[in-house]
Formats: C-alpha cells, structure tokens, sequence
C-alpha cells in the first residue's frame, strides 16, 4: 500500500490512466454484483413468505403511492393547489398522452385505471433505485416486471375474445388478412410464438434488465469514486476519484430519466398490444 | 512485463460479445432517430404522434441489445 502511494505521487499526471488500472488490478475496490439483487432474507427466513430488502423496498413503495395519492384525494379542492395540481398533471398524462393517444378516447377509457396504475406502480418502483436508502429498484429482479408483463398478457387476449371471440381473435392474429397462403407456415408459428410469447417476454426483460443495469452503472461509479477519494489515501489519484465521482452524478441523473422513460414505454407496449387485439374500427 | 503478459487477455470473453451484440441495436437507433427527426422537421404538426411511433420502435431495438446484456449475464 505505501509503495504504491509513493509511486502514485512520483508520477506525472500523463501516467494516470495506466497507473490507476494498475492500482485497480491489484488491490480494486469492492465492487457490486449480481449479488445485490439476491439479498439475503430478513423477516420469515425459510418459510415461502420470507422477505428480503428488495420485497422490503417494493411494501414501503406501495404504501408511499397509496398514501400520497389517497390524501391528495381525499383533500382534492376544485381550484387544485400546487401539489394537487403536480399530482393531476401526471395522471392526465397517462390518460392523453399514453391511452387516448393509442386506443382513442372511446375504447381507451376502460383501459386507463389499469395503464395509470401501472404506470405510477413501475414509475415508483424504479425511482427507489436512487433514492437513498433503498438505492435499488424494486422492478430489477424478474418478479415484479413479470407480474406487469402477465397482465398486460391477460388484458390483450381479453380483449381480443371480447372483441372478436376465440376463434376471431386467432385467426385474425395467426392468419392477417391480404398474405398468400404459402406464407402462413412461416408467418403463423411466428406470430403464435408472439403473442404467448415474445410480447410479455420482451416488456419484461426491458424492463428488468434496464433496471438492472443502471444500478450496476451508478453503483460502480460510485464505489469506484469512494475507492479513490477516500480509501486511496493518495493525494495524486484524488483527481481520478472526482472523475469517477461526476460520472456517478451524471448517471444518477441518467437513471432518473430512463426511470421514466422505462415506464412511459411498459405502458405504451401495453396499450399497442392492447389496440392490436382489439382490432381496426 | 514480458510480451507474453502485455497480450494476455484477463477477464471473460463474453464482454466482447456484448460489444457486438449492442453494435447492430445502435446502428438501427441511430437510423429510427434520425428518420424520426428527418420527419418532424418536414411535417412539424406531426410530431405528437410520430414521437410515440418512435419510442415503440425504441423499445423493439432496445429489447436486442439487452438480449446480449442478459446473455453476458448469464454467462458468467
């Protein structure tokens, strides 16, 4: 440790770069895994109820959603205040800018209690991934993007056999209209497989796997940043540290973003699938 | 360090797998943004609609590149 202080400081700054993968190689600093998502349980151990601190995190959300929005409610004036207003604005967004603007307002509005609930539930749930203290989205183990995905499944096949029936909605999936006969053996397992399959598979590895890689991202800028400014006691590896530590900044920020935007996508894939089953009107 | 260390590659292959994986998904976002942006400036009015066709097709290419990111999790 002391010889690499003092060679830390005896060198130039052009030597940084190679210098501070060498440091790294040799004694690195304790950098995140996929452990995180497996922690260990802490309530209820070894019985099917038992609970770790992701469940941990996902209970806390819900209860936060529930609350905030139930007291917005219950306290709903008709001039909206500040806040009541913030609160309306994202619901409204749901409803126009992702239901009515995809399935229309005439067969959108069963849709939107399900879409809004979505909605605010994964927004929630991936924003825990920065704030702290819980510093992990809850949706980034397949669990709970699994649920979301099998009710989009549910929803579109409803539809679709409230639409059309059973055999309407199959044949309007497997064999779409206006395509010679020879290319119904591609096209006919395929577009099976996809609407079993891919659909739901797909919203769900979106999701989990966005989630899970920002946290690894802003997890290990910021280990790394710790590991040079505070557990280097080396003046000269300082300014690499305060690299390390914007970048943990920019991709925290980052992660907000795409917090949103992952949501915003769960939901509009969910009304797409849904306006395919229900067909052109 | 001999040469023999200099060229040893240390770690697992299978990030260079995700490298390439997530080349083809870039090269296809790249085209869908600038298709989308080429459209919005023609037919400005158009944009509302033509942003939510943008981010679905965002979410298909997407879903490729985290298909190798999985893969490379997986295979470690």
């Amino acid at each position: 440790m002391n010889i690499l202080v003092s060679a830390a400081s005896s060198l130039a700054p052009s030597g940084y770069a190679s210098l501070s993968s060498k440091i790294l190689a040799d004694n690195g600093p304790e950098l995140p895994s996929l452990n995180d998502f497996l922690p260990p349980e802490i309530i209820f151990a070894g019985t099917p109820f038992a609970i770790n601190r992701i469940m941990l995190v996902r209970m806390v959300a819900t209860v936060v959603i529930l609350l905030v929005l139930g007291i917005t409610a219950a306290r709903a004036k008709v001039i909206p205040g500040r806040w009541q207003g913030a609160v309306e604005w994202v619901l409204g967004f749901v409803r126009d800018n992702i239901v009515y603007q995809i399935l229309g307002e005439l067969r959108g509005k069963k849709y939107v209690p399900m879409i809004t609930t979505m909605f605010m539930t994964i927004l929630v749930f991936n924003l825990c991934g920065v704030i702290p203290g819980a510093n992990i989205a809850a949706t980034a183990t397949i669990a709970m993007p699994l649920v979301f995905a099998l009710w989009t499944l549910v929803q579109y096949w409803a539809a679709g056999i409230s639409a059309h029936g059973l055999g309407g909605f199959l044949k309007e999936e497997l064999f779409p209209a206006g395509v010679p006969w020879p290319v119904y053996i591609l096209l006919t397992p395929i577009q099976l497989l996809e609407i079993i399959l891919i659909r739901p598979f797909s919203l769900t590895l979106r999701l989990f796997a966005n989630m899970l890689s920002g946290h690894l991202l802003v997890a290990i800028t910021l280990a790394m940043s710790n590991y040079y400014l505070i557990e280097l006691q080396s003046t000269a590896m300082k300014a690499v540290g305060a690299v390390w530590f914007l970048g943990g900044f920019a991709l925290t920020g980052f992660e907000i973003f795409v917090a949103a935007l992952q949501a915003f996508i769960f939901c509009i894939l969910s009304c797409v699938y849904i306006n395919q089953s229900l067909g052109e009107e | 360090m001999d040469f023999v260390t200099l060229a040893e590659v240390a770690g697992n292959i299978s990030v260079l797998g995700y490298g390439i994986a997530a080349l083809g998904p870039a090269i296809g976002l790249g085209i869908m943004f600038g298709k989308a942006l080429e459209s919005t400036a023609r037919q400005p009015e158009a944009s509302g609609k033509l942003n939510v066709i943008m981010y679905i097709g965002l979410a298909i290419i997407e879903v490729l590149a985290l298909l190798g990111f999985v893969a490379f999790m997986m295979a470690r």
